[in-house]
């Protein structure tokens, strides 16, 4: 087993590796843009172009590639975040190419028919209706508008609804013409296969697409935040929400891994980032904030990004209590990791689970193909494979300098969800 | 690894009732354990809803050996997980760690099952938790949907009917001496199964549950049938307005089959060609690709012991809620009248057949495979007949138990959203 990485003569990077643990294979394209690379006007378009992959290629008209990967027991899904749109397909072994196969086809030769634009325009709207009726949805919404004023992780992926009411099929097909390029894609291959086998498929299916220049880089920069954010937002309900963000390093500088483990240390549950699906009755916040019965839970959020991106905390207020106490106290526990140092066993502690859930998130080969990809998204593939090395060399002292720089009013933004 | 068969799940039975099962995964570093107790929200009373769920829950706020904090401190260190939750017939649990820490995980589970102790500060706490979950289930529109389907699909009395995580005026009612009666009559080794997949010997893990659980005695309820569950013969509809909401959500169904009826393959295939091939079957491609009125419109079949539910489920743009119900029942009412094209049964076969080796990917999946083959009496030899089972199946079996079990005219549909004009 041993990762290959090759980039083809049209700019499209691939990396494949060979795990022998199940007769499957997971096979992926991930493309470098999100909604973290849209413009006023057309937020929410790179989850839209998304949507329009499944709408068929002359190749393959709408509904056949879903159904032929069906018929072969795969599973197909798509996602689009801040940085990356991906597909994948996950299949028994023998049958992967069909998903490479697919892929390449759709990424030079997708229609969009502007009546599948329209059928779609009413789904997608549909969808952020649904996250509309979400409270901690619309909380978020407005407190990453808060905390970014420039940058584009300011919106939400689905985007806003004037902008999806709005969008045009040219501006889509636009989105799709400059960015689903080979120059500006990697593609991943994990599973039950021979590495040389599986990299002449890839070459087969994707090496005849033509070489385009990869799309101009985003040049926002965030300015630094001068003073402490704050709104209040009402809403349906009976019950309250608190969500405060910092500003935070990216996972390409070296404090990123000590704000993993202060994060570990607050917020528990293990490095949230590996999808760690521990309980976390005892970090720091939970005693803090549910043992104390100010709220009935906490969890915090670091997000490996390309740009620098937030440390966000999030509680939901138990019935009888304000967004008020539960940030008071939280303030309490924030000052002291910025005061004193973590100790040895917090730290060990957060090592450990780090390792377990590092352990578990690599247990399937789409879970292996998912990190492989999202990290040469957001740095490069050797970032998963060096990650519990670089964390297990944090000290107590680099947690409180990152504590100490992080976890700031001044750099601080704070919303309370309150029922109307 | 081949489909896991009698030859290579372990199978032992100890003389108080529990019966353990294992599979080793020599290639994975983490184990997971997980089983069932005897014991469930058929045990409670439909004034008692959620005592089984508020019980299992405060198993693990402290026993006789450790404290609510002990406990997680000694789970959580090493990265573990631990957790309880009650279902209708059953209550399960579940737990992994990395193998090393296997032995620690086991000894911890034995002594929250064995002797929870019920701290009546930390009982206080976790029926705080419960409300506040309660107030934001009010303000679920998917939840609340659920929630009005239930209560229009099953009768009084039938567990199936409750909410499993209880209601605020039950919630509130539960005492703490409720709590340890239910613990006391309802806990014991008794049918109880527990699997073991990961990188640990069947022998070893044998012995590990023997030393930790093999000489527990406890109880089980003694069981009154359950209230029959007669079919719908109308329309029976609720909609729980919300306001302040954008998206209505809809569940029209069915109680369906139960795991054990011997129609039911036939309605999972007849369910997958409905609401799950492809992007979410016929359903979705009526609903979502055609009219484009929901993000997300399926079907799904629950199975279980009794007759669990067989439900289509979308959510809409309130505007558009007829048009969707239309596009629903239409889809039901064809699968009910026309026999389904053989090549679509293939492919419905087929990607059933082709998604085995998906789901016994991981220890997860392989552990709840195992207990299912055990708990409703399938045969250990169940996923290796899985195939020829399904290719057994025909159109007319298809469209038998549509006929059996759903109806375009007679459904219950719950609904919740913002208030209609």
């Amino acid at each position: 087993m041993g990762l290959r990485k090759t980039v083809f003569d049209n700019g499209l990077t691939v990396l494949v590796k060979d795990v022998h643990t199940a007769p499957v294979a997971s096979f992926w394209v991930w493309y470098r843009v999100g909604s973290g690379r849209e413009g006023p006007g057309v937020t929410g378009i790179s989850h839209w172009v998304e949507h329009m992959l499944f709408k068929g290629t002359p190749r393959w008209p709408r509904g056949l590639a879903d159904q032929a990967i069906s018929r072969q027991g795969g599973v197909w899904n798509a996602f689009t975040w801040y940085d990356h749109t991906c597909f994948f397909a996950t299949l028994p072994a023998s049958k992967i190419e069909l998903e490479i196969e697919i892929e390449a086809d759709r990424m030079v030769n997708t229609i969009f028919d502007p009546q599948e634009v329209e059928a779609e325009r009413t789904v997608i709207i549909s969808e952020r209706q649904g996250a509309e009726n979400d409270p901690l949805f619309l909380l978020s919404e407005e407190v990453m508008a808060a905390a970014f004023r420039v940058h584009p992780y300011g919106h939400e992926t689905i985007g806003y609804m004037g902008d999806l009411e709005r969008m045009s099929r040219d501006d889509l097909y636009r989105h799709y013409r400059t960015y689903y390029v080979p120059s500006n894609a990697i593609a991943v291959a994990v599973g039950d296969f021979d590495p040389a086998a599986m990299l002449d498929l890839i070459h087969k299916h994707f090496d005849p697409l033509p070489a385009t220049e990869p799309p101009q880089p985003l040049t926002v920069v965030e300015p630094p935040q001068r003073g402490e954010r704050r709104l209040v937002l009402e809403g349906e309900g009976n019950t309250a929400y608190l969500s405060t963000v910092f500003h935070a390093p990216p996972p390409a500088s070296p404090d990123f891994y000590p704000l993993l483990v202060l994060d570990s240390v607050l917020s528990g549950g293990g490095i949230s980032i590996m999808g760690g699906s521990s309980s976390n009755k005892t970090s720091r916040l939970y005693r803090a904030l549910v043992d104390s019965e100010l709220a009935v839970d906490v969890s915090g959020s670091v997000i490996p990004t390309v740009d620098p991106f937030v440390y966000s905390l999030t509680a939901t207020v138990r019935d009888g209590r304000t967004p008020a106490e539960v940030e008071e106290r939280l303030w309490v526990e924030l000052a002291r990791v910025a005061e004193e140092p973590i100790s040895a066993e917090e730290l060990t502690r957060a090592i450990k689970q780090a390792k377990a859930h590092f352990a578990y998130s690599s247990e399937s080969v789409t879970g292996q193909a998912l990190w492989l990809g999202w990290s040469e998204v957001f740095a490069d593939h050797s970032w998963f494979e060096g990650f519990l090395e670089r964390l297990s060399a944090v000290t107590p002292e680099d947690v409180q300098r990152v504590a100490r720089s992080v976890v700031r009013r001044s750099n601080s933004t704070t919303g309370w969800y309150v029922p109307s | 690894m081949a489909i896991p068969g009698p030859e290579e799940i372990f199978c032992h039975k100890l003389a108080n009732g529990i019966t353990i099962l294992a599979r080793e995964n020599p290639t994975s570093p983490s184990v997971v354990v997980s089983g069932y107790l005897r014991v469930g929200t058929y045990d409670e009373r439909d004034e008692q809803a959620g005592l089984a769920d508020f019980t299992a829950s405060a198993l693990t706020r402290g026993t006789a050996r450790r404290t609510f904090d002990q406990i997680y401190e000694q789970i959580e260190s090493v990265g573990a997980t631990l957790g309880f939750s009650a279902g209708s017939h059953r209550t399960s649990f579940g737990a992994k760690s990395l193998a090393e820490d296997l032995p620690l995980v086991l000894d911890v589970l034995a002594d929250v099952l064995r002797q929870p102790t019920f701290p009546p500060q930390e009982v206080e706490k976790l029926r705080g938790e419960i409300l506040t979950e309660l107030e934001e289930r009010a303000h679920d529109t998917r939840r609340m949907a659920a929630l009005a389907f239930r209560e229009l699909a099953y009768p009084q009395g039938h567990p199936y009917r409750r909410s499993h995580i209880g209601y605020p005026e039950t919630i509130a009612a539960i005492t703490r001496d409720d709590l340890v009666r239910f613990y006391q009559g309802g806990y014991g080794p008794q049918e109880l199964l527990i699997v073991i997949v990961g990188s640990i010997s069947p022998g070893r893990a044998c012995e590990l549950v023997e030393q930790a659980l093999g000489d527990w005695q406890g109880n089980v309820f003694s069981r009154a049938p359950l209230p029959p569950v007669p079919p719908i013969d109308a329309v029976r509809q609720r909609y729980v307005p919300i306001p302040g909401k954008t998206q209505t959500d809809i569940v029209l169904g069915y109680p369906g089959p139960s795991r054990m009826e011997p129609d039911f393959l036939d309605a999972v295939l007849c369910n997958t060609i409905l609401g799950v091939f492809g992007m979410m079957g016929r359903l979705g491609n009526v609903v979502r690709e055609q009219q484009g009125l929901a993000y997300y419109v399926y079907s799904q079949i629950e199975g279980g012991f009794d007759r669990g539910a067989w439900r289509a489920i979308a959510g809409v743009d309130p505007a558009h809620v007829e048009r969707a119900l239309e596009g629903i029942r239409g889809e039901i009412r064809r699968i009910c009248q026309e026999p389904v094209a053989a090549e679509e049964l293939n492919d419905s076969r087929d990607f059933l057949i082709g998604s085995l080796p998906l789901r016994l990917e991981t220890n997860e999946g392989v552990a709840q495979a195992i207990l299912d083959m055990v708990l409703y009496d399938l045969g250990l030899d169940y996923l290796q007949r899985y195939e020829s089972l399904l290719r057994a199946v025909t159109p007319e079996r298809v469209q038998a138990a549509a006929q059996k079990w759903l109806n375009a005219d007679a459904y219950a549909l719950g609904m919740a959203g913002p208030p209609l004009t």
